[in-house]
């Protein structure tokens, strides 16, 4: 025998809240190999990392700039998972958005800007919740696994684009496979001059704001919960579980369908293929990273941002691979899904 | 000859004690069983002597030698084999793969020569299965002939079969018993843990009894009948409570016609159930688990649609209808499994109130206050032992059930499902759950009981329904129910049984 038995008991909430900061730092001793081998010094990689961003107003606005999509597609995440429904797509969804933004972008050409943003926004929320109907409805009707569905559309999505963009929306002025450029009143507005910073990012502040309150203050969000966390019980106690979830999913696309929106609007102004390098997928280590509550979310995207960021400093100036911000990542992904699976368990002396 | 003999076995899981000084004989080349309810330490003892338990006092003899079995793998040496209550089969092999995994002395395994061995052991003994047919394609009758070949294949002289009948139809059971009859005859020894009486009588040579971990007495079967089977199993003497008969009766509040479901696997389990409950009265249902109580609970709950049949209380018909609107129809419900029951995850207050949400909103927001204060008032008043805050699964069993009860009996239903309610509590909370329900008896709702536990059944119910493989045995007046009838009733007796309405 071993001596030890492993058995099953929460951690105390003290060390529950501590997860994040210990995921952070095993992660960053797990990837220093990887860092050396690169040819670079793990501590001054981490200062590029986490510290050069936020040294200058200039690139800690950046921050901000990547943040504004990952806090979107992290709330996007954390709506769906928090109902227990493992929404994949919210990257496919995004996409969705991007689209609609693009179109209304010219259509709204002339149409004032007070009406036009808004019209943007709700058409791409309305984009987003139309590419998660399909897998939501074969969720609660079928029982199909909405992992799968939601996958599998991420790559759909992607191929429409593509056709769109190298077929009737091909830019007629420069050829490119882009779409033409949307018009002036429906750009979002700066919020600082000189900086990149848009409107975008005030709607994924308050998209953060209402995933708190729908979360712990409306009857909805405890309906949720109740369904994430306990989907018999809740059935049981006279909550409408399909409709719930249906509810929880198709939110989810549309917050996703947001940030879409947003990336147009406020960055490229016209729909490209790589409009997204995976903000949806990063979603999914957002929502988790930040224990799927709003404020965890919100810290976790900015966090995330800011390696982002990072990571193009720590190259440009270490002469490391960019994709180590990737990396990294992932490595935090592993390490925090790791902690809080062991979270569940404690060692005994048998 | 014993080919077994186990002394003083004890094992004890935390302050239960599942085998209590059990001693246990078996005899060269007979069928012996092992009869017991629910809880009576038939599987834990048999565990012990295939070596997946360790028994904390007692020894074991195989064929007169003390012996000290570790692991399945020193049974086996020893010749024990054991077909559990769930199979060990890797359903994507074939048969053959599956009885020479793990008995093979070579890191390889040759198909053809498996095959060709497996389908000569087959013969040998006489079962009935194709080597090379996958299990996953195979019925449960056919698994359980394959791990019957494994065990035997592997040289088993004694082999133990954990409910076997539990998962077969009648056509698998008589197979069963005619290869059980073939192989006593080829010189195996078989141990057949069952808690049905008929099946123990037309199999077995001897039955041992056990109830509450402690053997009470060892039978031949030419020496015994099934009323003494059940006596001994169920054992009571005196219900243990004094009844005051002729209380008034209200009108019919739970009509349940005709009532048929599916269980999970989609076989019937529940079939033309038919049943009334009056104001003021408790109808106990009792029998053995398995016998389609979960269903039946489950269609009243709403989390089981029925496939025939009605549900009314009082004047509305419920048929199909979901959990808010039972719950809204006046019907308390205690689940069987507590987890079925509260979100361990939720706190105290958000589990108190989830089931009339609607109450608790205002101007589209929740309540919090008013839900903090719903918590305190029940909290107090079914003294359960934790604050509105708390995360549920926090709490002790008894307070997890105490928020259920608070729940389901805090807005004077009607109506009231209790299924299980005490099971897994200590006594305090038995006692005063009971307690509750015979408080809301009084109050003149009308309380549908299913309880595995016929002690409960008898000292709480006016009259006593007994369920059997789906359907109602018999509904009887509690003061004419005798412990030896019930007992045969529940354990599917052929004999002496007269459907009564
Ligand atoms: N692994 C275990 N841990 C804790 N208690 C157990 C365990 N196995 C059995 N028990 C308890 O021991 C008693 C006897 O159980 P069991 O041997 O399974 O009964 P039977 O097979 O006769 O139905 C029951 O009260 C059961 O809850
Ligand atoms: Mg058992």
């Amino acid at each position: 025998m071993l001596g030890f038995k492993i058995e099953r008991a929460a951690a105390p909430i003290w060390m529950r809240s501590l997860i994040p900061v210990i995921a952070i730092l095993v992660t960053f001793i797990l990837t220093a190999t990887l860092v050396i081998m690169a040819g670079a010094n793990p501590l001054e990689a981490y200062r590029y990392f986490l510290i050069a961003p936020l040294s200058s107003q200039v690139s800690a606005l950046e921050v901000l700039v990547k943040s504004t999509p990952l806090l979107l597609t992290g709330a996007s995440v954390a709506f769906a998972f928090a109902a227990g429904y493992w929404n994949i797509g919210s990257e496919g969804q995004l996409y969705a958005g991007a689209i609609a933004a693009a179109w209304l972008g010219i259509i709204l050409e002339g149409v004032p800007s007070v009406v036009a943003i808004p019209l943007m926004l709700v058409g791409g929320f309305a984009a987003g919740v139309l590419w998660a109907l399909p897998p939501a409805l074969l969720k609660v009707k079928l029982a199909v696994d909405e992992v799968v569905t939601t996958l599998l559309l991420n790559s759909v999505i992607l191929f429409i684009v593509s056709a769109l963009l190298n077929g009737p929306w091909r830019d007629p002025v420069s050829g490119w496979p882009q779409s033409p450029e949307i018009a002036a009143s429906t750009v979002f507005p700066r919020l600082i001059p000189r900086s990149r910073l848009h409107l975008g990012f005030i709607v994924a502040l308050l998209t953060i704001a209402a995933l708190w309150f729908i979360l712990s203050r409306t009857a909805l969000g405890l309906k949720m919960r109740a369904a994430g966390l306990g989907q018999e019980a809740a059935r049981f106690a006279g909550v409408n579980v399909e409709n719930t979830i249906l509810t929880a999913a198709l939110v989810s696309g549309g917050i996703a369908g947001l940030a879409g929106v947003g990336e147009v609007a406020g960055i490229h102004f016209h729909l490209i293929e790589a409009i997204s390098p995976g903000y949806g997928y990063t979603g999914i280590i957002i929502a988790t990273l930040g224990g799927l509550h709003a404020v965890g979310v919100g810290l976790a995207a900015i966090f995330i941002g800011l390696i982002d960021t990072g990571a193009q400093t720590v190259s440009r100036a270490l002469g490391v691979p960019v994709y180590l911000g990737d990396v990294v990542q992932a490595t935090l992904l592993l390490v925090t899904l790791g902690l809080f699976i062991l979270q569940n368990y404690r060692i005994k002396r048998a | 000859m014993h080919a077994i003999q186990m002394r003083g076995i004890t094992k004890r899981f935390g302050p239960v004690v599942a085998n209590d000084h059990i001693n246990f004989d078996l005899e060269q080349g007979e069928i012996h069983a092992l009869l017991g309810e629910n809880g009576a330490g038939k599987t834990t003892l048999m565990r012990i002597l295939y070596g997946l338990y360790h028994a904390d006092e007692g020894e074991i003899r195989v064929d007169g030698e003390v012996v000290h079995i570790a692991s399945p793998k020193d049974a086996i040496r020893l010749g024990i084999g054991m077909v559990t209550q769930h199979f060990a089969l890797v359903p994507t092999l074939s048969v053959a793969e599956n009885v020479v995994l793990g008995y093979t002395d070579g890191f390889r395994v040759e198909p053809q020569a498996a095959q060709q061995r497996v389908a000569e052991a087959a013969a040998r003994f006489g079962i009935e299965v194709d080597p090379a047919a996958l299990v996953r394609h195979l019925s449960v009758g056919e698994r359980q002939r394959v791990e019957i070949l494994k065990a035997l294949y592997r040289n088993a002289r004694i082999l133990i079969l954990d409910e076997p009948t539990a998962v077969l139809v009648p056509q698998e059971v008589e197979v069963l018993f005619e290869t059980l009859e073939r192989l006593r005859q080829g010189g195996l020894s078989v141990i057949f843990i069952s808690h049905k009486l008929y099946e123990v009588m037309t199999v077995c040579d001897r039955i041992t009894v056990l109830r509450d971990g402690r053997v009470v007495g060892t039978v031949d079967k030419e020496a015994t009948s099934q009323a003494e089977l059940a006596r001994m199993m169920v054992g009571r003497e005196t219900f243990g409570v004094t009844r005051q008969d002729g209380r008034p009766q209200g009108p019919v509040l739970l009509r349940i016609e005709n009532l048929s479901a599916l269980d999970q696997k989609g076989l019937p389990a529940l079939k033309e159930v038919t049943l009334e409950v009056r104001a003021g009265e408790i109808l106990g249902v009792a029998g053995v688990s398995g016998n389609g109580q979960t269903e039946l609970s489950h269609v009243l709950a709403g989390t089981l649609k029925p496939t025939e049949g009605r549900v009314l209380v009082g004047n509305e018909d419920l048929t199909g209808a979901d959990p808010a609107r039972i719950s809204a129809a006046g019907v308390g419900r205690i689940p069987e499994d507590r987890h079925e029951g509260v979100i361990g995850e939720l706190s105290v207050a958000e589990n108190l109130a989830l089931e009339y949400l609607d109450e608790f909103v205002k101007g589209g927001r929740l309540d919090h206050r008013r839900i903090r204060q719903h918590a305190e008032r029940l909290i107090a008043e079914y003294q359960i032992k934790a604050s509105p805050t708390d995360r549920t699964r926090t709490l002790s069993g008894g307070n997890m059930q105490k928020v259920i009860l608070a729940r389901a009996l805090s807005r004077n239903p009607r109506v009231v499902i209790a299924s299980q309610p005490t099971r897994g509590l200590d006594v305090g909370a038995t006692e005063y759950v009971r307690s509750k329900l015979l408080e809301q008896r009084d109050r003149g709702a009308a309380v549908l009981l299913l309880s595995e536990d016929l002690d409960e059944v008898l000292a709480l119910s006016d009259r006593i329904a007994v369920i059997y493989e789906g359907r109602i045995v018999d509904v009887l007046p509690a003061s004419e129910a005798d412990v030896e009838q019930l007992g045969l009733m529940m354990s599917g007796a052929r004999e002496g049984t007269s459907a009564r309405v």
